[in-house]
C-alpha cells in the first residue's frame, strides 16, 4: 500500500470513527446516567438522514438551514419522547427497556415507509464544499468528507467542555457515577434526564443529517449503527465518552482497513476486535463508576 | 373446586386440541399451527435463559439461524440426507457457536451482555449474509427432505404437512417435559438461585459461570432443534433467520406470555404469531395491513407500559387492581 491510499484510508478512518462517536456517545450517556438501554438509538441517525433528505426541499438546498431546523426538530423530539415513552423505562428491568425500544423501531420505520417511501435516495453534497483537495499529485480527498470529520470534532470537543467544565456537565457526570446519591444532593434528576435524552438524539440526529451525503439514505441504516454502536460501546465502557471516543476510532480505524486489507472477513473483523477486548478486559476499557 | 384444577385442565385441554386440530382443517391453518409450534420452541429455549436464569440474550437467532442453514448446507444437493444423522449435527452447529458465544458473553453482565450477544449474532448475520457460504441475501433451498428410514424401509414421510404437524407437536411436547424436568431437577434449582443472587450461588460454593455456561449451550441447542424443524418445514433459508428482529421478536413472544413460566413462552409464541396475521389480514386493516409493523410496534409499547407480566400474570395484575380498588371503597 502506497502512502497516499495509506492517508487515504486513514483520514477514511478517522471520518467514519468520529461519525460512530456522535451516536456512540449519546448511547453510552443514555445508559450511563438514565440506566435504558436504547435499542431505538440507531433509529434516531436514520431519522436523520431521511430529515435531511426530505427537509431539503423546504430550504431551497441550503444545507446549513436544513442542519438547524434538523436539530430543532430532534431535541423536540427528543424530548417529547422522554416524556411519553422512555420515562416509563427507569424502574424497569433491562428486559422491558429493550422491548419497548424494540416496539419504537417497529414504529419509526414504519412512520418512515408512510411518511417518506422504501427507496434508496441520495442527498446532494453542498456546493460550496463539493470540491476536493489533492493529497500529492495523483490523489483526491472530497472536502466534504473532511467538514464530517471537523463538525464531529467540534462537537466532540463541545462535549468535553460541556461535560468537564460546566455545571450541567457537573450534573451530568455526577449522575452517571451515582444516580440516587445525585438525585440526593437536589440535583432534579427528571430535567437532567430530559436533557441528556434530547441532546443524545440530537447527536445521532445530526450524524445522520452529516453522513446522509456521503452515505445515501436508505431504510436499513438504523439497524447497521446501531449495532456497530454497542460494539463501540462494549469497547469503550458504557457511561463513559471518553471511551466511546477511543472506541469509536478504534472501530473507525480496524473496520476501514479491514475492508481494505482483507475483503473477504472485513463484516467480522470489529466483532473480532470485540472479542478480544472482552477476553482483555470484559468491562471495556473505560468503565465508569 | 381444588384451585389447581385449571393448571392440569388447560395444558391437557390445550395438548387435546392440538393432536385433533389436523383432523379439523388442512392448507393455511395446518402449515400454520406449525411454524407456531416451532417458534414456541423457539421461545422456550430462550425462556430456558431469560426465564430460568435471569440471562436477557438478544442474540439467539443466530442458534436457530445456523441450525437451519447447517440442516441445508450439510444435505447432499440431490438426496434426502438421514435425519438420524442430520438433525444431531445441526444442533451440534448450533451449539458449538453457543458455547462459544457463551464463553465470551458471559464474562460480561447485565446491559453488556445483551449488547454483546446481539454483536455476536450479528456477526453469524454477516457470515451468512455477506459470504459465498450462505447465499446471500437471496438464502438457499433445501431440495429434498432429509428422511427418517431405519433399513431403506421409510419410518415418517416429513414431506406431508400432518405427519411434520405430528412430529413438531411431538418435539414440542419432548422440549417442554425436558425443561419441566430440567427445572426441577439440582440443575435447574441452581439455575433458579444464579437468577435470584448469583453472588449468593457463588459464596455457596457453586461455579456459577460453568452452569451459566451450560445453560447457554443448551438454549442454543433447543433453538437449534426449532431452527432444523423450520428449514425442513419451509424447505428454505434465509439471512433473516438471523437477524436481530427474529431475536427481538423470540423476546416480545417471551414478554407477551409472561415471563419465568415455560407456559409463557407457548402461549406468546401463539399470541405473537395471531397477533402478527392479525395485523397482516388485510379485511380489517384494509391497505394499511401493509403497514403492519406499525400496530405490532404500538402493541409492543403498550404492553410493556400497561402489562409489565405479561398475559399470564394478567389475571394476577386484575386480583391486585382488585383487591387495590377493594381497598380504597372501604376508605372511602
Amino acid at each position: 500500500m502506497d502512502v497516499q491510499i495509506f492517508l487515504i484510508q486513514v483520514l477514511n478512518s478517522v471520518q467514519y470513527g468520529l461519525l460512530l462517536f456522535l451516536v456512540a456517545s449519546g448511547l453510552t450517556l443514555i445508559f450511563g446516567i438514565m440506566g435504558v438501554i436504547n435499542l431505538a438509538h440507531g433509529s434516531f441517525y436514520m431519522i436523520g438522514a431521511y430529515l435531511a433528505y426530505s427537509l431539503a426541499p423546504a430550504f431551497g438546498g441550503n444545507f446549513v438551514l436544513t442542519l438547524l431546523a434538523g436539530l430543532v426538530l430532534a431535541v423536540i423530539f427528543g424530548y417529547l419522547l422522554e416524556l411519553l415513552f422512555v420515562s416509563y423505562l427507569y424502574k424497569r428491568d433491562h428486559l422491558q427497556q429493550v422491548l419497548m425500544t424494540y416496539g419504537l423501531i417497529l414504529v419509526f420505520e414504519e412512520l418512515r415507509s408512510i411518511l417518506v417511501d422504501n427507496d434508496v435516495h441520495g442527498v446532494p453534497v453542498p456546493p460550496w464544499l463539493a470540491g476536493s483537495i489533492s493529497l500529492g499529485d495523483l490523489m483526491q480527498y472530497p472536502e466534504y468528507r473532511l467538514a464530517i470529520s471537523a463538525v464531529c470534532l467540534v462537537v466532540a470537543a463541545g462535549m468535553y467542555f460541556v461535560i468537564a467544565r460546566t455545571r450541567l456537565g457537573m450534573m451530568i457526570r455526577a449522575g452517571n457515577s451515582n444516580r440516587e446519591m445525585a438525585q440526593s444532593l437536589g440535583i432534579d434528576i427528571k430535567f437532567l434526564y430530559r436533557v441528556v435524552f434530547a441532546a443524545g438524539v440530537a447527536l445521532a440526529v445530526l450524524a445522520g443529517m452529516i453522513a446522509a451525503p456521503v452515505s445515501s439514505v436508505y431504510p436499513g441504516m438504523g439497524a447497521q449503527v446501531l449495532i456497530i454502536c454497542f460494539v463501540v460501546v462494549v469497547i469503550g465502557g458504557i457511561g463513559s465518552v471518553r471511551g466511546a471516543f477511543l472506541a469509536s476510532l478504534l472501530v473507525g480505524f480496524v473496520d476501514t482497513f479491514g475492508k481494505v486489507l482483507f475483503p473477504e472477513v472485513a463484516g467480522i473483523a470489529v466483532y473480532l476486535l470485540m472479542a478480544a477486548i472482552l477476553l482483555w478486559k470484559p468491562e471495556g476499557l473505560f468503565k465508569q463508576g | 373446586m381444588d384451585i389447581r384444577a385449571p393448571r392440569v385442565l388447560i395444558p391437557v385441554l390445550v395438548i387435546a386440541l392440538l393432536v385433533v386440530f389436523p383432523l379439523a382443517t388442512t392448507g393455511f391453518y395446518l402449515e400454520f399451527t406449525t411454524k407456531v409450534m416451532i417458534l414456541a420452541i423457539f421461545a422456550l429455549s430462550l425462556e430456558l435463559l431469560v426465564g430460568a436464569t435471569g440471562l436477557v440474550s438478544l442474540g439467539h437467532a443466530a442458534f436457530y439461524g445456523i441450525a437451519a442453514y447447517a440442516t441445508v448446507l450439510l444435505s447432499p444437493k440431490y438426496g434426502a440426507a438421514s435425519a438420524f444423522w442430520l438433525l444431531p449435527a445441526a444442533i451440534a452447529c448450533s451449539a458449538l457457536y453457543a458455547l462459544a458465544v457463551g464463553a465470551l458473553s458471559l464474562r460480561t453482565k447485565g446491559v453488556y451482555f445483551i449488547m454483546v450477544t446481539l454483536a455476536f449474532a450479528q456477526m453469524a448475520y454477516y457470515v451468512i449474509h455477506d459470504t459465498e457460504l450462505g447465499g446471500g441475501t437471496d438464502g438457499i433451498y433445501l431440495n429434498v427432505k432429509p428422511e427418517v428410514a431405519l433399513f431403506g424401509w421409510k419410518l415418517v414421510e416429513l414431506g406431508k404437512p400432518v405427519v411434520l404437524y405430528y412430529v413438531v407437536l411431538g418435539c414440542l411436547l419432548l422440549v417442554f417435559v425436558f425443561l419441566v424436568v430440567l427445572l426441577r431437577s439440582r440443575f435447574g434449582r441452581a439455575l433458579a438461585g444464579i437468577k435470584d443472587n448469583e453472588q449468593r450461588m457463588r459464596a455457596a460454593g457453586f461455579s456459577t459461570f460453568r452452569y451459566k455456561l451450560t445453560a447457554f449451550t443448551l438454549a442454543g441447542a433447543l433453538a437449534g432443534l426449532a431452527g432444523f424443524l423450520v428449514a425442513v418445514k419451509d424447505g428454505f433459508v434465509n439471512p433473516e433467520m438471523l437477524s436481530w428482529h427474529e431475536s427481538g421478536a423470540v423476546l416480545l413472544m417471551l414478554i407477551l406470555g409472561g415471563m419465568g413460566r415455560l407456559s409463557g413462552a407457548v402461549l406468546g409464541a401463539f399470541t405473537f404469531a395471531l397477533l402478527q396475521l392479525f395485523f397482516q389480514w388485510d379485511a380489517v386493516f384494509g391497505n394499511f395491513s401493509k403497514h403492519w409493523q406499525l400496530l405490532l410496534g404500538g402493541t409492543i409499547i403498550a404492553s410493556v407500559a400497561l402489562m409489565p407480566n405479561g398475559l399470564i400474570g394478567l389475571p394476577a395484575q386484575w386480583r391486585a387492581w382488585r383487591a387495590r380498588k377493594l381497598a380504597g371503597g372501604a376508605d372511602a
